[in-house]
Formats: C-alpha cells, sequence, structure tokens
C-alpha cells in the first residue's frame, strides 16, 4: 500500500481518444516527492527540444502535490506545467482551491495529456470511470459558468471543474485556466485551448491512506490554529483597505509611472467602503484555516474571487480607481485572461495608439476614453479579432509583429513574459539574481524567504533573527544582522539569497503547499508554520518516506536543476538572464556580470548557466549530462566554470 | 428516578452559514476521525458532513448527516435569506436516493453523523476542531424530560437501508445463508 499518494497517473491522448491508467514509479517519488518535481521528469523523458508548443507532442500535465488529500492545512496547490508558445520554454504555474485532492481521491497523482482533438471536448474523471466528452455546447462560455453547467449535465455538484473561458479556446497567450477561487496563468491556458480541451471535471471517493495517523493528525491540528491565528500567513493585504504597498510602489500605466504619496486616507476609506459594499464573503482553498478570496458580486456582473494583485493591477494600468477594476474583472475572469499580464498588454497598444504606431486604421471604433479602451481592446484579444489578434500573443511578440518602433515599448518583459511592474532606484543584487534567472516568469514565484528590506537598528534585527524559525541555518541570521543597507549585500549573501528562496518555491510546486503559508512566508520572521526545518517530518508522517532537511533541499536542488536543464534544452542561454532594462534606474553592468559569474558558480552552472556535468550527476541527473554531452551542450570535460566566455560572445 | 422525568443531555452543532469559507476542512477531518484506524485514511466523500457549496450564487451551508430516509421527499421549496436563494435540499441532513451525500461511496449505506462519540469523549466533535473561523460550533445542554432517544449504532443504519432496499425478509433469509454458510465452512475446516 502506497501512503499519501494514488500512485497511479491517467494518460490522455486527445489525438486517439485514448485514456489509460498507468502506475508511477515510487523511486520517482523519493527523487522527486511529486507535483511539478515528477511532472518535469516526465516533460525531460517525453518532450524532445524540437517539439513546439502548439505541437500535439507537446504534454500538458496537472498534478497533484505529494500532500494533497492528506490533513495538511493548506497542501491544495495543483500545478499545471507545459511549454508556452510565449517562451518557448518550460511553463510552471500553479492554481489553488479543490482540484488537486479531489484528483488523488479519484485514484490519480497527475493527469497527462497530449495530442489534440479534433473539436472541442471535456474530460470527465469519476473515480476509475473517464471520459472524454463533447464541449461544443460550452464553446464560448465562461470559465465559471462552465464548471457550473458541466455539474449540471453530469448531475455531480461535487465535481471539481478546472475549464478555460473564449480566451483560451482562441489560443490567446495571456489566458488562463480556472478553477474555484484561483487561476493558473504563464502559458497553460493556451495550450490547453489549442488542444481542445475545454474543462476537466473531476470527482473522486477513494481514500488516501496516511503512513503514521495519529501523529500527523495532532500535528495539524496544531498548525491549523498557528496558521489561522498567524497574521502573516496567507493574504493579509486580501483584508486591508491600506493599497500604499502596491499604488505607492508599483509603476503605473505601461509599467511607467510610480506614484509615490498617491494614497491617503480619502482613498482608503472610499476604496474600502466599495469593497465592503460589493463583497459577500472571503472563500479559502481546500483545508485552509485562512480566507484569502474575496467574493466580489459587481452589479450586472457575475461573482468571481478576487485574487491578490489582481484587485489593482487593471486599475493601475489605466490610471483608474478601484471601481473600474472591479468592474473589468468581472469581465475578464469569465474570459479567463491573466490578471498580471493582461493589463500590461492593453497598458502597451494605448501607448501604441497614443505615439501613432497603432493608428485608427489598425482600431476602427477604438473609444476615447480609457475605460472604454481596455473593455474594447479586451474583446478583440479574446476573440483574435484585428489589432487583437496580435496583442493576443502578449507584449514581446506584439511589439514585433506591429514593428515601426513598437519594440522599444517593450520594455518590461524577461524571456519574452511580462514582468511584475515594478521601476526601482538602484541595482539590488539578489533581486538582479532572481529576475535574470529564475524561470518561473514572475519574481512572485521566487522571492518570498529572505526579507526585502533590512531593518534600521541593530536591536530590531536581533529581535527578528531571534525567532525566525525559516532560516535554514546561523549563515542567513548573520547576513541579516550585518545587513544595513538594501542594495549593499556582498555577492556571496546575494547568491545563497536567491537560492533558498527559489529553493522553498520549488518544495512547495513537489508536494502541493500554498506559498502563502511556507515560501512567502519566511521574510517576515517569526514563527511560520512550513519552513525547511519541520517540512521533512511532516512528508515523513504523511507518505512513510525516509526524509530530513539535507535530503528535502537536494531533492529541491535535482527538481530546480531540472527544469534548467528542460531550457537549457530548449537552448535558453546567459544571454537570456536579463531583467528589464528600466526595472531599476542605476545599473551597474560590470558588477552584475560578476555576480551572474559568482551565482552560476554557486549553482553549480557554467558560464553560460548550464549545470556542469559535475552538478548534473551530483544530484542523479546522469542521463541529462549524458543528453547534454550528445546534443554539444556541455564538452565531456568540461568541469568548472570557464570565466572567458560573456553573454555578448554568445553567438545566436 | 422514580416518577421523576429524565434528564438528557442535548448536544447541537451550531452552523452560521455568514462565517463558512468553504473550505471543507470539516469534511476532512470527520472523514479522517471516522476512518478504522482512527486517521488512517482520508475521504471526504465518507464525511458525516457536506459543504453545500454554490459559488455563482454565494451558498456555502455545512451539513451534517441525519436520518436515512429510503425515499425522496416532496419538499422541492426554495428560500429567500438576506436575498440569497437557497433550495430546501441545501439545508437537509438526509441520507435520501435523491443525491450521493451521506452514503459510504463504496456499498452505498447510509452515514449518520455521531457526534464523534469516542472513549476519552472529545472536547468537541472533529469538525468543530478544525472550523477555525467559526462557522461551527458546539453547544451541549441539559434537557428535562421526554424518553431517552433510542440511539441507532451504525450497522443498525445500515442493516435499515439494506431491508428497505430489499425487503426485511430477504435481509433475514441472506443473513440466515450466510451463518449457515460461515458454520458449514467452520465446520469443514475442524474435520479437515
Amino acid at each position: 500500500m502506497s501512503y499519501g499518494e494514488a500512485g497511479f497517473n491517467l494518460e490522455i491522448d486527445l489525438s486517439r481518444g485514448s485514456i489509460e491508467r498507468v502506475e508511477t514509479d515510487p523511486r520517482l517519488t523519493e527523487l522527486h516527492l511529486g507535483g511539478q518535481g515528477t511532472a518535469d521528469k516526465i516533460l525531460w523523458d517525453r518532450v524532445p527540444p524540437e517539439v513546439e508548443p502548439f505541437s500535439p507532442d507537446n504534454l500538458l500535465i496537472f498534478s497533484a502535490g505529494l500532500l494533497h488529500a492528506t490533513p495538511v492545512p493548506g497542501a491544495n496547490r495543483t500545478v499545471v506545467n507545459t511549454f508556452s508558445p510565449q517562451t518557448n520554454l518550460h511553463s510552471h504555474s500553479l492554481f489553488g482551491g479543490f482540484f488537486g485532492p479531489e484528483l488523488k481521491h479519484a485514484g490519480y497523482d497527475k493527469i497527462v495529456i497530449r495530442g489534440k482533438s479534433a473539436s472541442l471536448v471535456y474530460l470527465w474523471i469519476n473515480n476509475d470511470k473517464v471520459e472524454i466528452r463533447d464541449a461544443g455546447h460550452l464553446q464560448g462560455k465562461g470559465c465559471q459558468k462552465t464548471a457550473a453547467l458541466i455539474r449540471q449535465e453530469l448531475k455531480q455538484e461535487k465535481a471539481q471543474v478546472a475549464a478555460i473561458g473564449l480566451a483560451g479556446e482562441n489560443r490567446v497567450y495571456i489566458s488562463t485556466i480556472d478553477h474555484s477561487n484561483s487561476s493558473a496563468a504563464r502559458g497553460v491556458g493556451v495550450v490547453m485551448g489549442d488542444k481542445r480541451l475545454k474543462a476537466i471535471a473531476v470527482r473522486g471517493t477513494k481514500d488516501i491512506n496516511i503512513a503514521r495517523p495519529a501523529e500527523l493528525f495532532e500535528l495539524c491540528l496544531r498548525l491549523r490554529k498557528e496558521i489561522y491565528e498567524n497574521p502573516v500567513c496567507g493574504d493579509p493585504m486580501a483584508h486591508e483597505d491600506d493599497e500604499t504597498f502596491h499604488v505607492d510602489n508599483f509603476a503605473w500605466g505601461n509599467a511607467r509611472e510610480r506614484k509615490k504619496g498617491y494614497w491617503n486616507k480619502e482613498l482608503e476609506e472610499k476604496w474600502g467602503a466599495l469593497t465592503r459594499k460589493l463583497k459577500d464573503r472571503d472563500t479559502s482553498c481546500y483545508n485552509c484555516p485562512k480566507d484569502c478570496h474575496a467574493v466580489i458580486n459587481y452589479p450586472g456582473r457575475q461573482r468571481y474571487a478576487l485574487k491578490c494583485f489582481n484587485k489593482l493591477t487593471y486599475l493601475m494600468a489605466a490610471h483608474k480607481e478601484l471601481n473600474f477594476n472591479y468592474d473589468i474583472l468581472g469581465v475578464t475572469q469569465d474570459y479567463g485572461l491573466d490578471g498580471f499580464s493582461t493589463p500590461q498588454v492593453l497598458a502597451f497598444a494605448i501607448e501604441l495608439y497614443e505615439a501613432g504606431i497603432l493608428t485608427d486604421q489598425d482600431m476602427p471604433g477604438f473609444p476615447t476614453d480609457v475605460e472604454g479602451r481596455f473593455f474594447w481592446l479586451i474583446e478583440k484579444i479574446v476573440r483574435r479579432e484585428g489589432v487583437g489578434d496580435v496583442l493576443a500573443n502578449g507584449v514581446y511578440w506584439a511589439a514585433r509583429q506591429i514593428g515601426k518602433g513598437a519594440e522599444a515599448f517593450d520594455h518590461n518583459t524577461t524571456k519574452k513574459f511580462e514582468q511584475v511592474t515594478i521601476k526601482l532606484g538602484k541595482v539590488n543584487p539578489p533581486y538582479f539574481l532572481m529576475i535574470a534567472t529564475g524561470e518561473k516568469m514572475n519574481i512572485t514565484q521566487i522571492e518570498g524567504s529572505y526579507p526585502q528590506d533590512p531593518l534600521p537598528t541593530v536591536e530590531e534585527r536581533e529581535k527578528f533573527v531571534r525567532n525566525w524559525v525559516a532560516a535554514p541555518d546561523d549563515k542567513f541570521k548573520k547576513m541579516f544582522l550585518k545587513w544595513e543597507k538594501r542594495n549593499e549585500l556582498p555577492f556571496e549573501a546575494s547568491c545563497a539569497i536567491c537560492d533558498w528562496n527559489e529553493i522553498m518555491h520549488y518544495i512547495d510546486d513537489a508536494i502541493g503547499l500554498c506559498g502563502f503559508l511556507s515560501s512567502f512566508r519566511g521574510q517576515f520572521g517569526g514563527r511560520i508554520p512550513y519552513h525547511i526545518h519541520n517540512i521533512p517530518n511532516i512528508i515523513s508522517l504523511a507518505t512513510g518516506m525516509e526524509l530530513d532537511k539535507v535530503g528535502l533541499w537536494e531533492i529541491a536542488r535535482r527538481n530546480r536543476n531540472l527544469v534548467r536543464a528542460l531550457n537549457v534544452r530548449r537552448g535558453m542561454r546567459r544571454k537570456d538572464e536579463k531583467p528589464p532594462e528600466d526595472h531599476w534606474k542605476v545599473r551597474d553592468p560590470e558588477m552584475e556580470t560578476r555576480l551572474l559569474d559568482a551565482y552560476y558558480e554557486f549553482k553549480g552552472w557554467n558560464n553560460e548557466g548550464i549545470p556542469t556535468k559535475e552538478t548534473l550527476d551530483e544530484l542523479g541527473l546522469d542521463y541529462v549530462s549524458e543528453d547534454f554531452v550528445q546534443r554539444g551542450i556541455l564538452t565531456d570535460n568540461e568541469g568548472t566554470p570557464s570565466k572567458e566566455t560573456s553573454a555578448e560572445k554568445e553567438k545566436d | 428516578m422514580k416518577g421523576g422525568l429524565k434528564r438528557k443531555i442535548v448536544k447541537e452543532i451550531k452552523v452560521d452559514v455568514d462565517k463558512c469559507t468553504g473550505c471543507r476542512s470539516c469534511e476532512m477531518a470527520c472523514s479522517s476521525f471516522h476512518a478504522v484506524p482512527k486517521y488512517s485514511s482520508m475521504n471526504p466523500a465518507k464525511a458525516r458532513i457536506r459543504v453545500v457549496i454554490d459559488e455563482l450564487r454565494d451558498v456555502y451551508v455545512p451539513i451534517r448527516a441525519g436520518d436515512y430516509t429510503p425515499a425522496e421527499c416532496m419538499g422541492r421549496d426554495a428560500y429567500t435569506i438576506n436575498g440569497k436563494e437557497y433550495n430546501e435540499c441545501s439545508f437537509c441532513g438526509a441520507s435520501c436516493p435523491s443525491r450521493d451525500y451521506f452514503k459510504e461511496p463504496d456499498s452505498g449505506l447510509p452515514l449518520r453523523c455521531d457526534m464523534c462519540e469516542d472513549e476519552p469523549p472529545l472536547s468537541e466533535p472533529m469538525c468543530v476542531q478544525v472550523c477555525q473561523p467559526g462557522a461551527l460550533t458546539y453547544e451541549e445542554r441539559e434537557e428535562e424530560g421526554g424518553e431517552e432517544e433510542v440511539k441507532w449504532e451504525e450497522m443498525e443504519i445500515g442493516l435499515e437501508s439494506l431491508a428497505d432496499k430489499y425487503g426485511l425478509q430477504k435481509l433475514m433469509d441472506t443473513v440466515a445463508r450466510m451463518s449457515m454458510s460461515k458454520k458449514e465452512n467452520i465446520k469443514a475446516k475442524e474435520e479437515e
């Protein structure tokens, strides 16, 4: 009997209409845990670099986390992986809610989807009974409406549904997959649409067994109370009317203008009152004591759930107020558009129009007011009509397709992906590394364990480190005690910070924990529910696996290097590892080059950012190093990183 | 006791639907507590509490498994409470043929909330212990009067539903046949 896991994957071939139930290899659980870890092993084995994202041979994998369907509170984030047409690289995407646990109760750890259906279909998983069903009648239906209709027609009110809206159906790059109160962004909705898969509905009524039941349950009872009472866990901003952090610090418009001092008491009262008027309640994801998702009931729109910064992204892109954001979300959530990328694409289009690069000929009937323009553009994008067909590909590709100087307006992408709209003063070393080398395309999926800013006094720092349970060892505490200015951290510290931050996310991705209780919360100090010291024991209690801190760190490193390997095999190199040019006003190219050198060395990667044979072999990824040598990506005797090659010398 | 009224303890779980966040921790904990051995497996489909959720209408109602009933009822009324529409089933804890709530998923036998009776007793039923937002609260009060309610064990509830499905006579015949064949098996083994 296996503990914690279902022990089977579901293999769906949409081209042939075939469905298989395949037993998983327990050794892979020991090497990669589960979730994205084991999904990436499948991508490595089965999707060679020649496979284009829109090829039927591209896989779309939905993975439950290793701890889903155990009593562990907050283990509910499903991970979706594929190769994205926007970046031509690995897609990492997570969504909360109830899907992963339900999938495990249906008897599966993953759904691996290949091929392409001839017509729009949906997948219905009811324990052992799995069907590919016609979805013709669901074409054009909104994400949540689709879920409701599927439940109704199956007479299964407990079925959990993940669906795409019109945006995904029309292969809009910036589309999402939506489920309950959550969305999965960054390249997965478009691939689901390309496969003509409208939705997946799952219902499971099977047991998931626990290795050391009483001990784990008791521990979880304690954790639940801690999570509920801890004010920095979950999404505290979801319950605050004070929006200073975002509106005063993040850039407005097309990531252009920072409005320091924008926020005031009057706005706080006005916006707060509006939220209270429109909010029905706050909801949770599966088995979590926090309630991070406000349910908004805007007049004339369908109810939807707010997702963190989505509350502000449209209003900031449009230079408007909260009412506009609540209104437009009622439309974009139904279409299944990503709330991070979409507002930037819209603001970018308006800039191009104002600069005369896009004209009335390109945009007949383009309204004069900014609200009208946003709604107008959305209708064009989700249908890929006229200029919308180009904008649907995201800022990077749209700029190149439009030409006429539009490229200069693409100033906030890295690896062809829209970045969070932050524009700051002086280059910040750990953030430089995270944005440059991250492969999740969004800083929120990389940062989170080490604080973003130092504390002003020694006393405050001492107090902070005293109760800082998340810190893996004293090294980070010493670092924090000595840290005075945000931008002044030694290379060694910057490398270690970047490494720790991303390692915690790689753990969460594999076990399905929510970052708001784990990888995104170390930065607040104090006691947080999940950290490198207690996660190994929790995994052991649930699954029976022997695991300690060192072992867990090594698994996360293996998983992290496997993502890098997937991308390196698809051509990613040092030249791609650049934060947006204007992310900081004051840059230091010479220092940045040395910093990146140091980080690559720290990670055991060569000067092109490619994991060395030594690093790969040490992690048991010999099959990767062999492949790299065969392809000429690594040379046979490549050991330590060479200092001579620089990014500029790299030929494309 | 003589001539006087009996005193009984009434246990109640109160529900505040406005506080429910729809996390379904109650389902998780209930299924885990009632697993054999305790906590050894998880399966919300076996929970004796369910959260009726309709996101589009903002309906979140935790209901506990109540009586088993062999037939669907006639009640299909809709209620409007605080401007929200609920159908009658959203408040009903019956294990009935019209939906798959409160039935053991493999056998189809009815499930019933037993307030997590345990030795030693829990401070509160498990669903209440895991409901941090406070949608579920536990109350115990002493009441005078009335006959002590006949408390049905889980097996009796299951047998009742089988009797309803197949008829009492058929059920008795089957049990008799099973016990005969069991006896014969034992006899055969002894003779070996």
